[in-house]
């Protein structure tokens, strides 16, 4: 187990105060607090290091690549990929998303083809798609989930025909929690000779992922969520998609030779990163990912599981309370409404108890309207929550359910 | 007696706010105020009168009659209901250029500033929007 109080004390902003109490951070789904070595790590680069890669001879300029691709090593080992190469830096999942819907569509969908996406689908992991299906007149299917919030895998199977092309779904949903069977979708797609792209927004850090065991075709992560600089992300693709997909941006770096008639393209990892990267947020990431490592997945898991029973178990006492995902493998989110009462006047109530979660769709619209409902109030629990943090929002809600009667 | 004037109408509400001692009872004074929002028709919850907010919705129902304009509003929201209480209080039943020249300094002043701020994006400053745009139109069309 994991000491809790030591870890807090690595995270400066949960030492604040927001109006009168040390504030209950509980929106980690949205973004996660940074703990001090990667800040520290991130100024001392901008002060010491700062320079940019890939193009001058100067030892800075060399220093900086070198640990810029260490970065990529680092990402390399933590998701366990076969080459360096296959790890892509983006500004985030929602770009890594963009970049293979864009560049495999181009190569591999045209007319009526079909690509399958989930119920439980941020709209990250849908627009992008649309835009695609747009561009190629493909079609999308979607798999439906149960009221539980988990994906409906016989439902799915029937979805393949031979037009299906590829299958895109989260590894964790951001609104209800659900860890989705990904092993078992990418199995099942992989019968049908489909690649499948897995959203790992909210996957990666709440347990170990291997991206060779799982067999996925790509993964993708955002470094925000994951206790890293934001405006980084990442994409892992398999080299044989990376190779013969196009590239997404057209720009400096990502290229060999440049003529007007003709441009040949750089090598992989380089195709995909066109023009100055965010080279430090590299750093800063990597950073996150040995102060993860250092504290262990497995861990964390562990001690976000019994976050996540104890919430769940103090929150079913409060009378009227709807708790929205209520799967068996879930990370330790809770989408809830009390009562009647709206989610954005127990949102506001909350905040005004120092308490912050998020309120509303999460960015996932079609979820909630299988649910029937406008939004929900997500709390989002990370390793450096506590029970007694609980207690607090489970006495915080008692309150504005008297105040709302 | 007569009606009071929009600056009189948001010195009471300053009024009414100073007597209490901390957000508590200030937002149960909000949870109050959305209970006695009246006037607001069952028919009015339309498509037509929805603003939508990112986070709550409100409906906005006007009614202009002999040089004025009503409105009717709600919200599903409680706490912005009850701010609408409020607004409703200060605009409504005045003419386009009262409405229309409106400064709505009350808010600021009772500490409730951040409901009216974009990113809460709870419908409220679209509805204030759209009261003004109204205003505007019934200026033109019965006062050119
Ligand atoms: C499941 C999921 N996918 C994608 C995203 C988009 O991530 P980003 O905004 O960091 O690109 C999020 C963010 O909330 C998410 O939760």
């Amino acid at each position: 187990m994991i000491d809790v109080q030591a870890i807090r004390n690595d995270f400066p902003l949960l030492q604040q105060k927001i109006y009168n109490r040390p504030l209950v951070y509980f929106d980690n789904a949205a973004t996660t607090q940074k703990p001090q070595i990667v800040i520290d790590t991130t100024n001392e680069y901008y002060q010491k290091y700062n320079s940019n890669i890939h193009r001058g001879v100067h030892s800075l300029s060399e220093k900086m690549t070198e640990s810029y691709e260490n970065a990529r090593r680092t990402i390399k080992g933590f998701v366990n990929a076969q080459y360096q190469h296959e790890i892509i830096f983006t500004s985030g999942t929602t770009e890594a998303v963009n970049l293979v819907a864009f560049s495999f569509g181009e190569k591999f969908i045209k007319k009526d083809d079909e690509i399958i996406l989930s119920q439980l689908e941020h709209h990250s992991n849908i627009v992008p798609w649309q835009l695609m299906c747009e561009r190629t007149g493909a079609k999308i299917k979607v798999i439906p989930a149960t009221y539980s919030g988990d994906l409906d895998l016989s439902a799915y199977e029937r979805l393949f025909s031979d037009k299906t092309k590829i299958v895109s779904v989260n590894h964790v949903s951001n609104s209800l929690g659900t860890i989705n069977d990904i092993e078992k979708i990418i199995k099942i797609a992989h019968c049908h000779n489909v690649p499948v792209f897995i959203d790992g927004a909210q996957g990666i850090h709440h347990q170990p992922v291997d991206v060779q065991k799982l067999d996925c075709d790509f993964y993708a992560f955002s470094g925000h969520k994951i206790y890293g600089p934001t405006g980084i992300g990442v994409l892992y693709g398999k080299e044989k998609w990376l190779n013969e997909m196009p590239p997404y941006k057209g720009g400096g770096d990502m290229i060999k030779a440049v003529t007007f008639e003709k441009t040949t393209y750089n090598d992989l990892p380089f195709k995909f990163e066109a023009g100055t990267t965010n080279f430090i947020g590299a750093i800063g990431l990597s950073a996150a990912i040995k102060y993860i490592e250092k504290i262990g997945r497995q861990n964390i898991f562990e001690y976000e599981e019994l976050l996540l029973n104890y919430a769940t178990e103090k929150i079913k006492t409060i009378p009227d309370i709807r708790i929205y995902g209520t799967s068996e493998n879930k990370i330790s989110v809770i989408s809830f409404l009390v009562g009647k009462i709206h989610h954005f006047d127990t949102g506001m109530m909350l905040d005004k108890m120092d308490i912050a979660v998020r309120t509303g769709n999460h960015c996932n619209q079609p979820i909630m309207k299988f649910y029937g409902i406008e939004g929900t109030v997500r709390a989002s629990l990370s390793f450096y929550n506590t029970t007694s943090e609980i207690d607090y929002l489970i006495e915080s809600l008692l309150k504005i359910k008297q105040l709302f009667a | 007696m007569l009606k009071m004037t929009i600056d009189q109408a948001q010195e009471q509400i300053v009024e009414e706010f100073s007597v209490f001692a901390d957000w508590m009872e200030k937002y149960t004074y909000l949870i109050d105020l959305s209970k006695e929002l009246q006037g607001f028709k069952e028919e009015y919850r339309n498509g037509n009168n929805l603003i939508k907010g990112c986070q709550s919705q409100v409906w906005l129902q006007d009614e202009y009659k002999e040089g004025k304009i009503t409105f009717y509003a709600d919200s599903d929201a409680i706490i912005t209901k009850g701010m609408i209480a409020l607004l409703v209080r200060v605009l409504s039943d005045r003419t386009p250029d009262e409405i229309a020249t409106a400064e709505l300094w009350f808010v600021d002043k009772i500490g409730l500033k951040t409901h009216l701020s974009p990113t809460r994006s709870n419908g409220l400053i679209s509805m204030i929007k759209q009261m003004k745009l109204y205003a505007l139109a019934y200026k033109a069309k019965y006062q050119s």
